[in-house]
């Protein structure tokens, strides 16, 4: 019965919760399908004043007023393209999560790849390097006799 | 001998990366405005808002423009360098009063001096969106055909003001009297 109790104001408080994130909520315009290319598009998007976030979850100033902004050449038919090319004229390839591939950028996109070149290139002639320090040296009658008994006592055993 | 020479040099390659990439401020994005036409615009007035300022209207001249807020701290800080940069004349200071509101902008400026000849009120950051503003205060200096030649992120500093800008308008103003 105390345990009721107690859990009784927690329970209640808990349906506050809602309003607790109505607050939050962004003001979505009514049209759904033009808030969620928003989402999708702003979710790419850096905002330049927390930087670590995307456009789509920061609640900064500025990043409200890009989403405005970018809601407006929504609904004036612009395309994704056009609206990127906006934001990138302006702010630069930094507001885009996936920076364009421009040579500038190249280093970005294909210095990984080129990295792994050169480790695989390191990888192989170390190898060949170590191969090369085994001496092939063909077996004495002796060590093969030797061998073979050591074969043929393991493989009776494996029999047994 | 080799085998202990490389790990260590490219170490020291990375330890110098590192150095120079702690050494930046993330904050300052190169702006690609730079060298490009600035945007116009055609704004009221923050001290009389039945008038208007417009880009074009400066038209051959070198002029600065300073986007700034009541709200923005740093703005504070810069103020008292921006009042002394006005006195001496050495290029018109423009203000870009950026998503304030009109009586606390008239209100800073009453309080701690006006060094614009005129401020433009972009209340709802259009304009400010336009010009690729992330974070007052930001400086940009433009020349006679209206293109943007420098753009200082953050508060001025003496350094700047006299490393970058001085330098660039006596250029500017020279070309554009050889002209």
């Amino acid at each position: 019965m105390s345990r009721v109790r107690l859990l009784l104001p927690l329970v209640l408080l808990s349906l506050l919760a809602p309003f607790a994130l109505a607050k939050d909520a962004q003001p979505a315009s009514d049209d759904p399908a033009l808030e969620q290319r928003l989402t999708r598009l702003s979710q790419e998007l850096r905002c330049l004043v927390c930087q670590n976030e995307t456009l789509a979850d920061s609640r900064a100033d500025l990043a409200e007023d890009l989403r405005r902004e970018i809601r407006e050449q929504m609904r004036a038919g612009k395309s994704d393209k056009e609206i990127i090319d906006f934001l990138t004229a302006r702010y630069g390839q930094f507001i885009l999560y996936k920076p364009q591939v421009t040579p500038t950028t190249y280093l970005l996109w294909f210095g990984p790849f080129v990295l792994l070149l050169a480790g695989l290139a390191v990888l192989f002639r170390y190898i060949k390097q170590r191969r090369d320090l085994i001496p092939e040296k063909p077996l004495t009658s002796e060590e093969r006799r030797r061998a073979e008994e050591l074969l043929r006592t393991s493989s009776r055993k494996e029999t047994a | 001998m080799l085998r202990y020479l490389i790990p260590l040099a490219i170490f020291l390659v990375l330890v110098v990366f590192l150095a120079i990439g702690l050494g930046r401020d993330p904050h300052e994005v190169p702006s690609p405005l730079i060298n490009k036409a600035a945007p116009t615009f055609r704004l009221p007035q923050l001290k009389e808002p039945s008038k208007t300022f417009s880009a074009e209207d400066m038209r051959g001249k070198v002029w600065v423009l300073n986007v700034w807020a009541s709200w923005c701290v740093s703005c504070r800080d810069e103020h008292p360098l921006l009042i002394e940069y006005a006195k001496t004349g050495a290029v018109p200071i423009y203000g870009l009063n950026w998503k304030d509101k009109r009586d606390d902008a008239l209100a800073w400026l009453n309080d701690l001096g006006d060094p614009y000849v005129l401020s433009a009120s972009d209340l709802d950051g259009r304009i400010a969106i336009d010009y690729g503003v992330y974070g007052a205060p930001e400086t940009y200096l433009i020349d006679q055909s209206g293109t943007i030649r420098f753009k200082q992120i953050g508060p001025l500093t003496p350094d700047v003001w006299q490393d970058k800008f001085l330098p660039l308008v006596q250029q500017l103003n020279r070309e554009g009297a050889g002209r």
